[in-house]
């Protein structure tokens, strides 16, 4: 076994051959790893320490290279780390440290060596042992090694000192009880005179005060004099993200910390640290005017550097002071105007979002133009992010920034028609929803919706499907304020709608079925009035044929503009001409729909409507054309919605034919009967849709006797069997285009499935079955090649700059001290529910660990040591804990500051306590008898000393001194600052 | 934890060393580095060094033909990582003496052992070049 074993050292191969040969690559390269790796698992149970240790570095390359799996030899690995030499132990250490893990199962082996190493005299040995426990320690490891890392934390020398600080992190993370023993050496090591130690010590600190900041408060004394005193940027700029923290918890550290932090600002020479102070400034202590000045002029040196990276934090900064401070956004507005067309795309956003950020309810009509012209020159990517921050914008907080609804309007139809536009869905969603939440601008909106639907270029696009279904939804539901019906039938019925998915067409169909009723509904209202008014005022008839002849050339130009359909007119027109005055006079008994739509619509445009037979008949005839073959389809939406349609025609026309013919005398009879029908359809459709709360379905109490809770499981194995075949009827005619779903879209199918789980309520469901049509999910699949032209083509504009001058002009108007703007017309109602429409958000918890181990740090810092966990102490105690950690804040503040700032007394407007200037004279005292700074601070020292260590004792006297001043003092608990 | 992992990775976008500190399975990595190596690699010169991705933040510099790609947290100072970055290729440079891709892949333990010494648990610890090169000096003479 010798021989072989001498034979294979001899032979090995070294991870440089290894190396080299991968470089050669003589034989490819996967085939020469696997022939590696057969090497390595011989060469790795040799008995040879050389040998394996070899083969383990081997393999840690490979592992951390070629990502190839080392887990089967964590065995070797342990069996490496316990070599006696050094060499080999480094491997061992690296190849533990690279591989294993919680769930590596022979970590346990390992603790006896860590242990072994750790007491070494080598200290390069302790150091190994100490990198590797700050990647792998468990909770067994961190427990049963604390104590050797307790000693190690004051070990004299230096590396592992160093070391031993770094690894605390780590063990705190696992193992919060260590907090117990460690943390007083780690405070320690804090006011330690070599930079070093306060560096790794400031590092471990910011890391823990990132979790959870408000255990570390009484230790801001201390960082304050690393703050003020320190001249290493690495630790000043830790020390400032401890602070930026902290000060959030207690404001009047914030008036201590501004002043140094805004020296460090104006003195660095080092960007890093610069930047880091006007991030603390922006994001901590935006209440202080003067500090957030010099912080925005940094900002500004920032964004008009060269450099990129200093451009893009300075954006990065600008962002954060923009919610506080707009005025320096409007500063700086041409710098950030120019970054939109920057080469970074990371800048653009950036500034993107600026420009957002300028956006006010006076200047969102222009800002929105120039984007818009941003976006149609912009790559696809970047075109649909100004898109939606556009979108987002507008309609954030229930369009608050939008006075001119008609303007918005025709604004997202003019945003669908953009090539790149990927934004149906969300285009979809304020279609609709500003159709119900806004009144006022229906007529506009029907308008947009008109101009999108007859747009046959449009259907091609998938991605405008969304809004092509919203559009037909609108015209459909607000049809009285359509100022051509028919051509809205027609272009909701032409033949290219076959390009559209089912459930979009479904929604076109139904649409249409709308239009029809509202279509035969005012024709029979118009006979109807002229047969009351032929019968019952013949005056006024007389009157009105009077008028006919005063209308007759404007009919003939109103006939002439008409679209095909109403090209036909004309034969009908001329004796039913007195209807259509007519329909204007009777406004009393008319019924609301008319009044409104006599209102809103030109004398012109009601000439187009003209509902005479012939336009009926003829729009009848259109229907039953474009329906017909779809009463055969293989969807079952399309279908069924066709053949309900159809259906409703033909029960008309067994009513109407007669009154076609005849004439006047008999046509009120016959006519009954449809009419009837008629109103009862007109009825359905006319009532009003509003919005729906989000909280609707909260407030629908549950009935008596419903568990709401129990058999879940079972509910969802019938909705299993129930959903599987609908979802795929929609696809049914199309299978080919299934390939070309894409992972976004199946993910929207999901979501779209575990909608109607949450939609139970009565409400939602009442809402559902009369509208059931606009809940349909609508897919996006069906991607149809066609042959028409592009919707528009890109456009010729001017130059960008030309826009970006645009920009910085309009913005400009936004700096005028804000007045609102004297608009044509007032804003219209936006309908809005009181509550609940917020989606409120759950605080979240921090875990379990954390909460132990900031129990834990509160206990050591705050004295309350004999009580094991945080989660059993009872409340008084945790009361008289907090109070005395704030104490301690106040007592060693004001102290330093006198300190550090000379005799400069700063007026504490916080705290006008006589208790406190009372004291504060004591220090003052205190620092006239012993001027030595050191001295002082040694003192002081002492006593922090004297406070954590003595335990019960200490704690007892403590919470007697809190509770004389108590009573003294009436908002003791708020400002506790007695012990001054 | 402040960096979260530390990448090395030359022009055709080859791993040369990773080190991570949090627990990450292998294809987890995997797919980690080709994700950000795709996205820091088709930047050019002019744009900044920095992109958000998932929920790190990825600080990057090219020194020659390698990528130095360090992945932090979203409060950690960007400039005091590039930095950072400076000085690890500063302090390689100081021992292999104009440092280059080959060194590196020669000498991958020496190169986590700096690291090591610069970085523990994410959080710098160590920032002298001398301090970080001393044990590593001295581990070669006595080898």
């Amino acid at each position: 076994m010798a021989g072989s074993s001498i034979m294979e050292t001899l032979f090995q191969r070294t991870l440089d051959d290894i190396i080299k040969g991968l470089r050669l690559q003589l034989i490819g390269e996967s085939a020469f790893i696997s022939k590696a790796m057969e090497e390595i698992r011989r060469e790795i149970k040799s008995t040879d320490p050389h040998t394996k240790s070899t083969a383990l570095q081997k393999l840690t390359y490979f592992n951390s290279v070629h990502g190839l799996d080392m887990s089967w030899a964590a065995f070797h690995v342990v069996e490496v780390i316990g070599s006696s030499r050094f060499a080999h132990k480094k491997i061992g250490y690296l190849a533990a440290s690279q591989s294993f893990h919680d769930g590596t199962d022979v970590m346990l082996l390992i603790t006896n060596q860590l242990r072994k190493d750790l007491t070494s005299t080598n200290e390069f040995e302790v150091s190994l042992a100490l990198e590797c426990l700050s990647r792998i320690a468990t909770l067994d490891l961190a427990r049963d090694l604390t104590p050797e890392i307790f000693t190690l934390l004051s070990s004299s020398k230096n590396l592992v000192r160093k070391k031993a600080i770094g690894v605390i992190l780590r063990v705190f993370g696992v193992y919060p009880d260590a907090v117990r023993v460690c943390f007083k050496r780690l405070v320690e090591n804090l006011e330690s005179p070599d930079p070093q130690m306060v560096s790794a010590t400031v590092g471990v600190f910011c890391e823990l005060a990132s979790k959870d900041p408000g255990s570390y408060l009484p230790l801001a004394p201390e960082f304050y004099k690393i703050l003020v005193d320190s001249k290493n940027n690495w630790i000043l700029i830790k020390v400032m993200k401890i602070f930026a923290k902290l000060v959030q918890l207690e404001p009047r550290l914030a008036k201590r910390v501004v002043e140094p932090i805004c020296e460090h600002m104006a003195r660095t020479g080092a960007k890093s640290l610069m930047f880091e102070c006007v991030r603390t400034i922006v994001t901590s202590l935006a209440e202080y005017e003067s500090a957030v000045k010099h912080a925005v002029v940094k900002i500004r040196e920032l964004l008009i550097d060269d450099d990129p990276n200093l451009k893009y934090l300075g954006l990065q900064a600008l962002s954060i002071v923009a919610s506080k401070h707009l005025w320096a956004v409007l500063e700086n507005k041409e710098v950030v105007i120019k970054s939109l067309s920057d080469a970074d795309p990371n800048i653009k956003l950036e500034s993107l979002r600026l420009v957002m950020a300028m956006v006010s309810d006076s200047n969102v009509s222009e800002i929105s133009r120039v984007l818009v012209n941003y976006a149609l020159k912009s790559d696809p990517e970047f075109c649909n992010e100004i898109l939606g921050s556009i979108l987002s914008t507008c309609g954030r907080n229930f369009y608050e920034k939008i006075i001119d609804f008609d303007w918005y309007v025709s604004l997202l139809g003019e945003m669908s028609r953009i090539p790149h536009c990927q934004k149906g869905e969300e285009v979809e969603n304020q279609f609709i929803d500003i159709g119900m939440r806004v009144k006022d601008v229906r007529p506009e909106l029907v308008r947009v919706a008109r101009d999108l639907l007859i747009d046959p270029a449009l259907l091609g696009n998938p991605f405008l499907n969304r809004i092509l279904s919203a559009a037909a939804w609108v015209s459909g539901e607000y049809v009285e304020f359509s100022k051509n019906p028919f051509e809205l039938m027609e272009a909701l019925l032409q033949p290219r709608t076959s390009l559209l998915p089912p459930s979009i067409r479904a929604v076109y169909i139904h649409s249409a079925f709308k239009v029809l009723i509202f279509c035969l509904h005012s024709y029979f209202f118009q006979r109807k009035t002229i047969a009351s008014s032929s019968l019952s005022s013949n005056d006024l008839a007389q009157g009105v044929s009077d008028s006919v002849s005063v209308r007759e050339s404007p009919k003939g130009s109103g006939s002439a503009t008409c679209e095909a359909p109403a090209n036909e007119l004309d034969g009908g027109f001329n004796p039913r001409i007195p209807s259509q005055l007519s329909k204007d006079i009777p406004t009393g008994n008319g019924d609301e729909m008319i009044v409104t739509h006599g209102q809103t619509s030109s004398f012109a445009s009601l000439e187009k409507n003209s509902f005479t037979e012939d336009s009926i008949s003829n729009l009848l005839n259109l229907i039953e054309m474009a329906l017909g073959p779809l009463s055969v389809s293989h969807e079952i939406e399309l279908q069924e919605r066709a053949r309900n349609i159809l259906g409703f025609i033909e029960l008309i026309k067994q009513e109407i034919p007669g009154s076609l013919d005849q004439g006047e005398g008999n046509f009120e009879r016959e006519q009954l009967k449809a009419s009837e029908v008629i109103n009862v359809m007109r009825d359905a459709f006319s009532k009003e849709l509003g919005p729906v709360s989000i909280s609707a379905q909260e407030r629908v109490p549950v009935p008596d006797g419903l568990m709401l809770n129990e058999n879940l499981c079972d509910l969802e194995k019938i909705c299993g069997d129930v959903q599987l075949p609908s979802t795929s009827s929609f696809s049914l005619g199309t299978p080919h285009s299934k390939e070309k779903i894409g992972v976004s879209l199946l993910n929207l199918q999901s979501k779209e499935e575990s909608e109607p789980s949450t939609e139970s309520t009565s409400l939602l469901a009442e809402h559902r079955k009369r509208h059931g049509l606009y809940y349909l999910s609508s897919e996006k699949n069906e991607i149809s090649s066609t042959d028409y032209p592009p919707a528009n083509e890109m456009k010729l504009q001017d130059d960008l700059h030309d826009d970006a001058e645009d920009l910085v002009k309009l913005t400009e108007q936004s700096l005028v001290p804000k007045k609102k703007p004297n608009h044509a017309k007032p804003r219209p109602v936006v309908v809005r529910l009181d509550e609940g429409d917020e989606v409120s958000i759950v605080a979240k918890k921090p875990d379990s660990k954390d909460d132990l181990l900031s129990g834990a740090v509160r206990d050591v810092l705050f004295g309350n040591e004999a009580i094991p966990t945080s989660s059993q102490r009872n409340p008084s105690d945790k009361s008289s804990s907090k109070r005395k950690g704030k104490e301690k804040v106040n007592i060693d503040l004001p102290s330093e500051l006198k300190e550090n700032l000379g005799d400069e007394e700063k007026p504490d407007l916080g705290n006008p306590s006589s208790r406190r200037s009372k004291h504060r004279t004591h220090g003052k005292e205190r620092r006239h008898r012993s001027p030595g700074k050191n001295d002082e601070e040694r003192e002081e020292n002492v006593q922090k000393e004297k406070q954590k260590s003595s335990h019960r004792h200490g704690r007892h006297k403590a919470r007697q001194r809190a509770d004389g001043p108590l009573n003294v003092v009436a908002q003791a608990a708020v400002i506790p600052d007695f012990l001054l | 934890m402040g960096i979260r992992f530390i990448l090395m990775v030359n022009k055709q976008g080859q791993t040369r060393l990773a080190q991570y500190y949090e627990y990450l399975t292998l294809e987890e990595r995997r797919a980690l580095e080709g994700e950000i190596v795709r996205k820091c690699l088709a930047r050019n010169e002019q744009q900044c060094s920095f992109v958000e991705h998932r929920n790190y933040k990825i600080v990057y510099r090219r020194y020659a033909s390698l990528f130095f790609l360090v992945g932090v947290d979203n409060d950690e100072n960007e400039l005091a990582i590039l930095e950072f970055i400076h000085l690890l290729v500063e302090t390689m440079d100081r021992h292999f003496g104009n440092v280059c891709e080959l060194d590196i892949m020669f000498h991958l333990e020496k190169a986590h052992f700096m690291l090591e010494e610069m970085v523990m648990n994410g959080c710098i610890v160590e920032t002298s070049k001398s301090n970080i090169l001393s044990p590593i000096q001295l581990m070669d003479k006595t080898s």
